[in-house]
C-alpha cells in the first residue's frame, strides 16, 4: 500500500462517514482503480463497516476494482447517439480492442465503457478519449484514433 | 478580488467594474457550450488569440471563452460584439479571415453566417437567425454574453442584484411569498410548486435545514443544465443563497454527475470566488445571514437523479431511494429539513426576485408560467438549446425553430422526458407544451429533452432502448421495477428479434400498469411511458414486428437482410475489408456479394459504404 499517496488524499477530510464517496472518487482518480489494502484503511479512518465500502464501491459505475488502462475510452448510448448508430460504434471499439465494454485491454493501454449520455447530443454519435470529446463519429474513423493513443 | 464587506461596498464595486468596461468594445466571444466543444472550440478561441496577438489587437479586443449560444448545430458558434455578427461553423482556418475582415476591416465573412435553406438568404445578425426568433431567454439570456469564470462578468450584468434586495429588504416570508405569486414549478420535470415547497420546509421547526442543487441532469437527450451550470454557475449560486434565505438554511449542497467535469471545474471556481468575495461564509454583506456550498460529485448512478436516492449518496451511501412521504421539505438530508430544486429552477430565481413575480407569471400558460428550455436534438436542422415560453407549440419549436426535418424527410414522433417520458405521434404537432398538456398526451416535461425522430426510427426499437438504459440503472431495491424491467426488456428483445407473439402486447401493458403503480420511485413508476405511449401511438409498428416479421423503419438488425446491389457498387472494397466475418466477396473490379449463411447483420457494411446508401448498399426486409 502506497501509506503517503493515501495519507495526502485522507488528510484533506474529516473522517466523517460521508466523506466516504468523494474520497473513493479520489482514490479512482489516483490510481485508476480502488485498491483492496485502500480500501480497508478508509472504512477503518472513518469508521464505517467494511461491508458498507464495498456496497458503494459495487454500486457507483465510476468506481472498479480491478486496475483500468491506461486511457479511457467512453462511448455514449444517449438516445440520440443511439439513433445515430452509437451501438454499431462500440460494436466497431469492440471488435477492434477484443474486449467487451467494462473491460481492459490485457496490455493495459485502454478501458472500454459505454455511457448514458454525455450531454453533446446536437454532436451524436459522441465518444470520449480521457477528457477529448469525438464528435459525429463514424466508424471508420475509429482505427485511426485507437492509433493515436497507443504506445 | 477584494472581500465585499457591506451592500454599500458591492454597489461601489459594481459600479467600478461597470465603469472599466467599455460598451463600444470590441469582443470575440466564443462558444464552449456542450455542442462546440466537442467541434473544437478550445482551438478556435486559441487560434483567435495568436491572431490578436500577431495583428496587435491584444488589448483593443476582448476574447472570451463562453457558456452555450444555443444552435448546437453549427458549430464552432462564434459571436462578435457589439454588432452581434454571429459565425457558425468556424474553423481554426476561418481565424485569420474574422480577423483580417471583421476585426481590422469592419466587414462581414459573408460565408461564415447563417444563410437561409430556402432562399439563400444570409442572416448575418443573431437576431435575424430564424432560429433565435420566437425565444424567450430567461436563463439562457447571459451564456453567450459572459465569460462563467469570471464573477465581474456576472456582476456588471446585474448579478447578486437579486441577494442585496432579499438580504435587505425583504424577510424571508416575503421571498417565499413571491416565489409562490410568480407560479414557478420545478424544472426538474416533476412540476411541484417551487414556492409551496419552500413554505413547507420553512414551516418545520429547526436550526438547522438544507438546500440542495439537482445538477445530476442524467437523461439521455438532456443538457440544458450542463449548459446552465457551464454558462452560468453565479445565477445557480445565486438562486440557492436566495432559497435558503428563504427558508433558513446555512448550509447548500450541489451535486453534478462526474460525467461532467466543467460543470463541476466552473461550479467550484464559482462558489470558490463568492467565499473569498463575501458572498458565502459567515454573516453575507453584514447582513447577520451565514450560508455556505459546498460541490458533491455523482458516481455514475442515474437512479441518483431521484432526489431520495440523491440524498442518500451526498450522506455517503449507495444511491437507493427512499418512501415518500415524509418528503425531504419535512425530514431529508442528516434527516433535517431539505429544499432540493434542479439547476435551471435555481436558475429562474433571481430573475424572478429582481424582475418581479408578477412578470414571470405574465409568462407561459395558466398552470404553467415562465419559460422553459428544451434540448432539441435529433431528426432536426437546427439541434441545439431553445427556451420558449410555457405553451409554445410543438410545431413552433420543431419546424420553425428548429427549422424541421433534414432530408426532406417525414417528422414521425418526438420523444419528451427522456427515459421517463413518452413519443408523441404527429397528430399533437399543434400540442402547446406544459406540464399538463404534455402528461395528458401520456408523455412528460421531464428535465427537458425533446428528441425529434423521422421515419428511420423505429418506434419498438426506441421503447426497447429506454427500457434496456433503465434496466441497467434500476437499483433493483424493489420488485416491480428490478423484475417488470427485466420482464419487459425480455420481450422487447424477443419482439425486435422476430420472437414476438400476439398476446405479449397485453402483457406488456400489465406489466407496465403494475409498475407504475407499485414501484417505490419515480425511476420505476414512470418506466412504463415509452412502452405505453410507442403502444398506443404506433401499435401497428409491434404488429409488423409479430406478424410479418418486419422492421418497417429497417432499424432491428435481425429482421433484416442485407445485400449489395450489383448496378451501384464500384467495388471499392470499404466492405470488405470493415465485414468482421468475412461474409463479403467477389471477383476483383466487380460487384461484391454477401453471403447470407456467414452474414451476422452488424450492419458495418453499411456504415462503411460511401455512396447513397440507399440505392447501392440496401438493407431491406
Amino acid at each position: 500500500m502506497d501509506v503517503e499517496r493515501l495519507e495526502s488524499i485522507l488528510s484533506r477530510y474529516e473522517g466523517y462517514p460521508q466523506d466516504l464517496i468523494p474520497i473513493l472518487q479520489e482514490i479512482q482518480d489516483q490510481y485508476h482503480y480502488l485498491p483492496k489494502d485502500e480500501l480497508k484503511e478508509v472504512a477503518q479512518r472513518i469508521n464505517v463497516p467494511l461491508t458498507r465500502v464495498y456496497s458503494v464501491a459495487t454500486f457507483y459505475k465510476m468506481f472498479s476494482l480491478t486496475p483500468k488502462g491506461r486511457h479511457q475510452l467512453r462511448v455514449c448510448l444517449g438516445t440520440t447517439c443511439h439513433l445515430k448508430g452509437g451501438q454499431r460504434l462500440l460494436e466497431s471499439m469492440t471488435s477492434h480492442l477484443g474486449i467487451e465494454p467494462g473491460y481492459t485491454t490485457p496490455d493495459m493501454q485502454f478501458s472500454l465503457e459505454t455511457v448514458g449520455c454525455l450531454g453533446s447530443c446536437a454532436q451524436a454519435p459522441v465518444m470520449m478519449v480521457d477528457d477529448k470529446y469525438y464528435a459525429r463519429m463514424t466508424i471508420d474513423k475509429v482505427p485511426k484514433i485507437l492509433k493515436l493513443y497507443k504506445e | 478580488m477584494p472581500k465585499i464587506e457591506s451592500v454599500d461596498h458591492l454597489t461601489e464595486y459594481r459600479r467600478q467594474v461597470r465603469a472599466r468596461r467599455d460598451p463600444k468594445q470590441q469582443q470575440v466571444l466564443v462558444c464552449s457550450g456542450p455542442g462546440c466543444l466537442p467541434m473544437g472550440s478550445t482551438e478556435v478561441a486559441q487560434a483567435f488569440q495568436e491572431q490578436l496577438q500577431e495583428k496587435g489587437l491584444q488589448g483593443k479586443v476582448v476574447l472570451k471563452s463562453t457558456g452555450c449560444h444555443g444552435l448546437c448545430a453549427h458549430g464552432v458558434r462564434v459571436l462578435l460584439r457589439p454588432q452581434e455578427i454571429a459565425y457558425q461553423k468556424v474553423t481554426l482556418e476561418d481565424v485569420p479571415e474574422i480577423v483580417e475582415t471583421s476585426l481590422v476591416g469592419g466587414g462581414v465573412v459573408e460565408r461564415l453566417v447563417y444563410h437561409d435553406p430556402v432562399s439563400g438568404q444570409p442572416a448575418v445578425h443573431k437576431s435575424e437567425v430564424p432560429f433565435y426568433q420566437g425565444q424567450k431567454p430567461l436563463v439562457l439570456r447571459k451564456l453567450d454574453e459572459i465569460d462563467p469564470e469570471s464573477l465581474d462578468d456576472y456582476l456588471a450584468l446585474g448579478g447578486y442584484r437579486t441577494l442585496r434586495k432579499v438580504l435587505f429588504k425583504m424577510t424571508p416570508e416575503e421571498v417565499i411569498e413571491a416565489v409562490e405569486r410568480s407560479g414557478l414549478r420545478g424544472r426538474g420535470g416533476a412540476g411541484f410548486l417551487t414556492g409551496r415547497k419552500w413554505r413547507l420546509c420553512r414551516q418545520v421547526p429547526g436550526e438547522l435545514k438544507f438546500v440542495i442543487c439537482n445538477g445530476d441532469e442524467g437523461d439521455p437527450g438532456a443538457f440544458m443544465d450542463r449548459a446552465v451550470m457551464e454558462g452560468d454557475p453565479h445565477a445557480v449560486l445565486e438562486g440557492m443563497i436566495v432559497g435558503a434565505f428563504a427558508i433558513g438554511a446555512r448550509q447548500g449542497y450541489i451535486y453534478v454527475r462526474h460525467e461532467y467535469p466543467l460543470a463541476v471545474k466552473r461550479l467550484s471556481q464559482a462558489v470558490e470566488q463568492a467565499r473569498e468575495f463575501g458572498l458565502l461564509g459567515t454573516n453575507i454583506l453584514r447582513s447577520g445571514f451565514d450560508f455556505d456550498i459546498k460541490i458533491s460529485q455523482g458516481s455514475g448512478a442515474f437512479v441518483c437523479g431521484e432526489e431520495t436516492a440523491l440524498i442518500a449518496s451526498i450522506e455517503g451511501n449507495i444511491g437507493e431511494p427512499m418512501p415518500r412521504p415524509p418528503y425531504p421539505a419535512q425530514q431529508g438530508l442528516f434527516d433535517l429539513p431539505t429544499v432540493i430544486n434542479n439547476v435551471e429552477t435555481w436558475a429562474n430565481v433571481p430573475e424572478i426576485i429582481n424582475m418581479g413575480p408578477e412578470w414571470f407569471a405574465s409568462l407561459g400558460t395558466e398552470k404553467s408560467k415562465g419559460t422553459k428550455v428544451f434540448s432539441l436534438v435529433g431528426a432536426v436542422n437546427h439541434t441545439g438549446l431553445v427556451e420558449v415560453p410555457m405553451g409554445t407549440t410543438l410545431r413552433q419549436i420543431i419546424f420553425e425553430l428548429g427549422g424541421g426535418i433534414p432530408g426532406g424527410r417525414e417528422f414521425k414522433a418526438v420523444q419528451t422526458g427522456g427515459p421517463s417520458g413518452g413519443c408523441i405521434p404527429k397528430q399533437f404537432l399543434d400540442l402547446p407544451v406544459d406540464y399538463d398538456s404534455l402528461q395528458e398526451v401520456g408523455s412528460i416535461m421531464g428535465s427537458g429533452g425533446m428528441i425529434v425522430m423521422d421515419t428511420t426510427s423505429c418506434m419498438v426499437d426506441v421503447a426497447r432502448y429506454f427500457i434496456s438504459f433503465l434496466f441497467e440503472e434500476s437499483c433493483g431495491k424493489c420488485t416491480p421495477c428490478r423484475e417488470g424491467l427485466r420482464q419487459l426488456l425480455s420481450i422487447l428483445n424477443d419482439i425486435t428479434s422476430g420472437q414476438g407473439k400476439e398476446e405479449h402486447l397485453a402483457l406488456m401493458e400489465e406489466i407496465c400498469t403494475t409498475m407504475a403503480n407499485a414501484s417505490l420511485c419515480g425511476l420505476g413508476q414512470s418506466a412504463a411511458n415509452p412502452v405505453l405511449t410507442t403502444l398506443k401511438y404506433f401499435r401497428e409498428e409491434y404488429e409488423a414486428h409479430i406478424r410479418d416479421k418486419k422492421c418497417p423503419a429497417l432499424v432491428c438488425r435481425p429482421l433484416l437482410t442485407y445485400t449489395i446491389d450489383p448496378e451501384a457498387c464500384t467495388a471499392c472494397l470499404a466492405c470488405v475489408r470493415e465485414c468482421p466475418v468475412g461474409a463479403i466477396s467477389g471477383p476483383k473490379k466487380e460487384a461484391q456479394h454477401i453471403d447470407q449463411d456467414l452474414c451476422i447483420k452488424c450492419g458495418r457494411c453499411h456504415d462503411v459504404c460511401q455512396f447513397d446508401a440507399d440505392t447501392k448498399l440496401r438493407s431491406k426486409s
